[in-house]
């Protein structure tokens, strides 16, 4: 564990310092949500009958944007080769380069979406279950995200590559995640959308480090 | 010649199996089509359009079984590190492209007299379409890196990721379809089908397979042929 | 006393054969510098050896015994300086080796490793630049910091890819004398280099592997 939290107190420390990255990604997410009133129209009941969804694509859209980033300046300076062969677990490493890039984007981005659904119009019975379901489903978008961002490592146009690689993958968070909203809002129980968006997040969990460190190790070949 | 290049044996066999794909292929495409347009009987139901089934339903079976080979073929590469497997994958992936874009222009001429649209967000045509994506995003990222040994190993590692997932977009797309649109639908698959519609079905399907076969055979012996070229121009550099 | 070789080498890269047939052994306590022309292969033999690169044909060995059967055994065993510095920009020079020394700590406190970091900022001299983010440093310095990692973690084997590019006279020294040290407590070093830095060494020479190889192919052809 001593790699896990070395390269995540690291990886916080330099997004506290770059802190204007985080928020970038922050504004993206505002400024998407709110694109959507201007070019849908601003009738209340149209909004908020998209907004959930509309909350769930512009956070899927700003976490993608954030991505590419994961592991790119590492691989860039060479700490990437240094990370593949110190004795600490490839894997472990991948799971801390997530965890720092979810507290640094997807936790703002939890934090902002009540604010989203304030401009949406959301009815205010769906707040709990969007803010729920963010949480259990963006730490799998974290995790989905790294395997892509090591894909690309080293690719040509890699930013736009990415969100052809990883934007399908996403489907699955996003149906569930917009779906447990939905079910909140006809006041039928979210817990079964719920329990998927923490299975999926369980499973990403899983199974994701095993490849993306896979990619990592024949990024630095 | 050194190893990479020159995998003799499997270039024989495809050089011998090349013929008879070929021919297994065009006698059971003529036949299938033969059958399937001109001698069987319109559907009760569907009329005339059920024709378009023949070239649709075994190219969306195709478009599931050249993922199922490439990230097969992908898996083999990464484990025992395999030229030829990478070979195989990669030739395979847009053979599969082609098929499924297939199935999505088919299952959309079906929709218009079908469901008065040219497009439908059917839980089958959704995922077909994902689907359509994952090839798309696998031949991108093949062929985005300057060295091509960097651009097939990432791919073999995205194929098997796909393929890892295919179930699950599956699943959630067939559940977040019966969520918003009740299956009213008349499907694709009717109850039970006729044997006169049986025929030319399975003519195709094995037209297809036979045809993805020897197109299969052409990309790789072309494919070890292209990288004996590079080898042997890197050679007299 | 240990014993690092290889076996057999081969290389391919991009459908090009690199090198062919390279062997070498290197005995415990001495430098072997790794000679050749541009393109001959150093650092690729030196990737392959530090772990990051698998060879194509041939075995790499640890006391006889292959290290591909003990990876994480091999990998704690390395100390490994390549091309690029791994020094982030944005932390400053003594976080960039704590980093270092946290990520490899085994069962170091974190009192040790500051004390580890304070005597490898002063064995390079960069012990006045301890404070100063890593951005504002010249690349003799950055290369300084980066070979401080040397210190930072104890290990057999240095693998030092060009060591001396952007190093003046006294950083040299302070190399020749950290390596003095190392090789006095039975260490080896390996390093891929133009200049000579301490006289005479053995040499692995790929130039000279190369000739053979290509004699041998004249007489079978």
């Amino acid at each position: 564990m001593n790699g896990f939290s070395a390269l995540l107190k690291r990886d916080l420390k330099l997004a506290y310092r770059q802190a204007s990255d985080s928020l970038t990604v922050l504004a993206f997410f505002v400024l998407a949500t709110v694109l959507f009133p201007l070019a849908v129209g601003p009738e209340p009941a149209i909004l908020a009958r998209i907004g959930a969804g509309v909350v769930w694509v512009a956070a899927l859209l700003a976490a993608m944007l954030s991505m590419d980033r994961m592991f790119q300046s590492d691989y860039d300076d060479g700490t990437l080769e240094l990370l593949v062969i110190a004795p600490a677990p490839l894997e472990l490493c991948v799971l801390a380069k997530a965890c720092a890039h979810w507290l640094t984007t997807g936790v703002p981005l939890i934090v902002a979406a009540p604010l989203m659904g304030l401009f949406l119009n959301l009815d205010p019975a769906g707040y709990g279950t969007l803010l729920l379901a963010l949480a259990l489903g963006t730490p799998s978008l974290s995790l989905i995200g790294a395997v892509g961002a090591a894909l690309v490592l080293g690719a040509r146009r890699g930013g736009a590559l990415l969100s052809l690689l990883i934007l399908p993958l996403f489907v699955p968070v996003l149906i569930f995640g917009v779906g447990a909203v939905e079910a909140a809002l006809t006041d039928i129980s979210a817990r079964p959308q719920l329990f998927v968006l923490g299975a999926l997040t369980l499973a990403a969990l899983a199974l994701t480090p095993w490849p993306a460190a896979a990619a990592l190790r024949q990024a630095v070949e | 010649m050194h190893r990479f290049a020159n995998p003799t044996r499997f270039v024989a066999l495809a050089r011998a199996v090349q013929p008879w794909a070929m021919t297994i292929a065009l006698a059971t495409l003529f036949a299938g089509l033969w059958f399937g347009l001109l001698a069987s009987p319109p559907d009760y139901q569907q009329g005339e359009t059920v024709r378009i089934m023949y070239v649709h339903v075994p190219a969306a079976w195709m478009a599931m079984f050249c993922y199922t080979g490439m990230a097969g073929a992908s898996a083999v590469a990464l484990v025992w590190k395999h030229a030829v497997a990478h070979v195989t994958a990669r030739a395979t992936a847009p053979i599969g492209a082609a098929f499924t874009f297939l199935a999505l222009v088919t299952g959309s001429l079906w929709g218009k007299p079908m469901w008065g649209t040219w497009w439908v967000w059917d839980a089958r045509l959704t995922s077909v379409l994902i689907l359509f994506f994952l090839y798309l995003g696998y031949m991108a990222l093949e062929n985005a890196f300057d060295d091509r040994a960097r651009g097939q190993r990432a791919a073999a590692i995205l194929a098997i990721v796909g393929a890892v997932n295919v179930p699950i977009i599956k699943f959630s797309v067939d559940w977040w379809n019966t969520l918003h649109q009740p299956a009213s639908v008349v499907r694709l698959d009717g109850p039970s089908i006729h044997p006169s519609m049986l025929t030319p079905l399975i003519l195709m399907a094995v037209g297809y397979t036979a045809f993805y076969i020897w197109v299969l055979c052409l990309r790789v012996r072309a494919d070890i042929n292209m990288s004996k070229v590079r080898a042997l121009k890197l050679r007299n550099a | 006393m240990a014993v690092f070789s290889g076996r057999d080498l081969g290389c391919e890269r991009g459908e090009r054969l690199v090198f062919e047939d390279v062997s070498f052994d290197i005995p415990g306590g001495g430098v072997t510098e790794l000679r050749g022309a541009n393109g001959s292969g150093k650092s690729t033999l030196l990737r392959m050896m530090a772990g990051l690169l698998a060879p194509t044909d041939g075995t790499i060995l640890w006391n006889n015994i292959p290290v591909s059967e003990d990876a994480d055994a091999h990998r704690a065993r390395i100390n490994y300086i390549g091309h690029l510095d791994g020094v982030k920009g944005m932390l400053t020079v003594t976080e960039n080796l704590r980093f270092w020394g946290e990520l490899t700590r085994g069962q170091q406190t974190d009192k040790q490793i500051r004390d580890r970091a304070d005597l490898a900022l002063a064995t390079f001299g960069i012990a006045k630049l301890a404070d100063l983010p890593a951005r504002s440093l010249s690349a003799g310095q950055r290369r300084r910091t980066a070979l401080a990692r040397l210190i930072m973690r104890p290990a057999l084997i240095w693998l030092l890819d060009e060591p001396a590019t952007a190093l003046d006279t006294s950083a040299l020294a302070a190399l020749d004398h950290a390596m003095a040290a190392h090789l006095g407590a039975g260490g080896i070093v390996v390093m891929a280099t133009h200049e000579a830095i301490r006289q005479p060494t053995p040499k692995v020479d790929l130039d000279e592997f190369a000739r053979r190889a290509a004699a041998k192919h004249r007489a079978a052809a």
